[in-house]
């Protein structure tokens, strides 16, 4: 049983992230980490591999930044580890980056299950998941919020899916491609020994070519990044004897300006 | 050259959002001098389609075979992809919930289409589509376009203002079938368990919403709870207690900060932020919630923020039109009775 993982460095939750005079997103001096909802990704792809004595690895797409999410990969205790970068690809269009994807997952070879995050806080969306998925022609399943078995033997997984309407209990046939919520795990911090290891990784880097994937053109293209509007807020600090009088006034407030 | 927006729908009811997307499904097709298209699988279809023709739809697809007369990812992403094959339209639109989402997102790439997912803005220059979307959890937005002969589009919800209803309109029908039969079908739904039903945080008009500062609950724990971390019993009672009651009266959704959710307070299903739901309600009452950047990321679009806090230099209050600076457990139940009455009235 080969799981693999995919992972990417987005800037820290708490860092401030704005677009500078040149347009560009930027979160200055802050740390790039692992995506957020890769942690529970990335914990389950090594507790999965591990009850299946089987095979852990976490790849990139994109360029040396995403050392660091795969640094931190190996640290958490996932064996391998693997970048594809290919300059000449967009890969912000997700049909680029899942037929890249696509294509390591073919050369691995012997992969029966691969575990993302919801969804990547960079880009803001999951798309490139189900893509991946209908790309290698494997079952998917998204917002899995617990596998309840994993059976490489007869080659069958369920799962609890979390959905706006409730939570499903779905069964199926792998290879299977699924998406992870958190609450599934409780993601590990890396130990001194998985540093150690991570710092000495050697990262092996694949071009398109060397998966011998033909690149699809990018159907869509990102114009331009924005800072949100600025809040243009003239904040009311309710004043009154005790809080029943500021409850009191900020009920009527809400009335007098129609916001109920 | 038609625009077609696919119409959610779940045990035989439409989702509400997807009238958003059949709005801005509406704004395209005027547009480019064409008309709107609905696509509705499943379950009471020929109602559902009904009322799309009576929210501005000119034409439906109907199918309500058996592999899709529940929701089934493969079949609906065929069905789906076989009449964009044939019938290219330009855009394909849908609600961005779970569902829309993994099933345009399949559908784009068995076309090799653009996708834009998350859209809250969309228009036209020059026969090509602007779209503007989140990024970064949505401390930045993104401008968009797409070129490919269809794109495929999922719509925030509450980004779009759902359509007036005409009832004198109607929708002409074409009924299809699927290529796909319950055999083709690999991944098999063995339950379900209904969501409790006043969770919906994306589609809430008003959220109250609770964090840290619903551990300073006055309220003692019971000696025969046994060994519990206080914390925990304390902010747990003010979430069902305390902000309960004044969501009930606004008819609101309970939100939470991801403090809340990572110290046990709450379910993830509630959390607000970047690492859980992103939401724009028309009113946002965030109690004991200090506003952590990953917390504004997920509220900062907000129509309007009330703040009631202890602190009065924590940063929510800069995003508030109004704050309270005071303890929410005495804040917060005058509020709620101070409501009942006017709303009572």
């Amino acid at each position: 049983m080969h799981v693999v993982s995919f992972t990417r460095s987005t800037p820290d939750t708490a860092a401030k992230v704005w677009v500078d005079e040149e347009g560009q997103v930027t979160w200055g001096d802050v740390a790039s980490v692992v995506n957020p909802w890769d942690e529970y990704s990335l914990e389950e792809t090594i507790v999965q591999a591990k009850n299946c004595t089987g095979e852990a690895t976490v790849i990139a797409i994109g360029p040396d930044i995403h050392d660091d999410a795969l640094k931190h990969s190996i640290a958490m205790g996932i064996a391998n580890a693997l970048r594809i970068d290919e300059p000449n690809a967009d890969i912000r269009d997700s049909l680029v980056w899942s037929a890249l994807a696509a294509g390591a997952i073919r050369k691995l070879g012997n992969v029966e299950l691969v575990i993302f995050g919801k969804e990547s806080v960079d880009v803001a969306t999951d798309q490139h998941t189900y893509q991946l998925a209908r790309r290698l022609g494997w079952t998917m399943l998204s917002y899995v919020s617990n596998i309840i078995a994993l059976d490489p033997d007869t080659g069958t997984i369920r799962v609890e899916q979390m959905l706006e309407q409730g939570k499903r209990v779905l069964s199926a046939r792998l290879p299977a491609v699924i998406s992870v919520m958190k609450g599934i795990n409780e993601p590990r911090y890396p130990n001194f020994l998985g540093i150690r290891k991570a710092a000495k990784a050697e990262i092996p880097v694949w071009s398109a070519a060397d998966m011998g994937v033909e690149l699809p053109v990018a159907a869509t293209a990102i114009l331009a990044y924005h800072n949100p509007p600025v809040r243009d807020v003239a904040t009311e600090i309710i004043a009154g004897k005790d809080s029943a009088e500021k409850a009191a006034i900020l009920a009527e407030r809400l009335f007098e300006e129609k916001i109920l | 050259m038609s625009v077609y927006v696919w119409i959610e729908s779940y045990a035989g009811r439409a989702n509400p959002s997807s009238w958003e997307a059949l709005a801005a499904a509406t704004k395209l097709a005027e547009d480019l001098g064409s008309d709107v298209t609905a696509l509705v699988f499943g379950e009471n279809a020929r109602a559902i389609a009904g009322d799309a023709g009576q929210f501005g739809a000119a034409n439906a697809y109907i199918c309500n075979d058996e592999a899709v007369n529940e929701y089934r990812l493969e079949a609906y992403a065929q069905l789906m992809t076989d009449l964009v094959k044939q019938q290219q339209p330009v855009f394909v639109l849908a609600a961005g919930s779970s569902r829309g989402r993994e099933l345009l997102a399949s559908s784009a790439v068995d076309t090799e289409s653009g996708l834009i997912a998350d859209a809250t803005d969309l228009r036209l220059e020059k026969g090509k589509i602007l779209a503007t979307r989140p990024a970064y959890a949505g401390k930045v937005s993104m401008e968009m376009t797409s070129n490919s002969s269809t794109t495929f589009v999922t719509v925030r919800a509450r980004a779009f203002q759902a359509p007036p209803k005409d009832a004198n309109a109607t929708v002409s029908l074409e009924e299809i079938q699927t290529a796909l039969t319950m055999k083709d079908i690999t991944v098999a739904a063995e339950s379900f368990a209904d969501a409790v039903a006043d969770v919906n945080l994306t589609d809430a008009a008003i959220i109250v919403s609770g964090g840290r500062g619903m551990a300073n609950n006055p309220k003692q724990v019971p000696s025969d709870q046994g060994a519990v971390d206080p914390n925990v019993w304390k902010a747990k009672d003010g979430f069902e207690n305390t902000l309960r009651p004044l969501a009930t009266v606004l008819g609101a959704a309970l939100g939470a900060s991801r403090a809340a959710v990572d110290a046990g307070y709450i379910p993830y299903e509630h959390q607000v932020g970047q690492t859980g739901k992103v939401v724009n309600p028309d009113l946002y009452i965030a109690c004991g919630i200090s506003g952590a950047i990953q917390h504004q990321a997920g509220m900062r679009g907000s129509k309007v923020i009330v703040a009631i806090n202890k602190d009065a230099e924590a940063p929510i209050f800069k995003l508030a039109r109004y704050g309270i600076v005071g303890d929410l457990y005495e804040v917060v139940p005058a509020l709620t009775a101070a409501l009942q009455r006017r709303l009572g009235s």
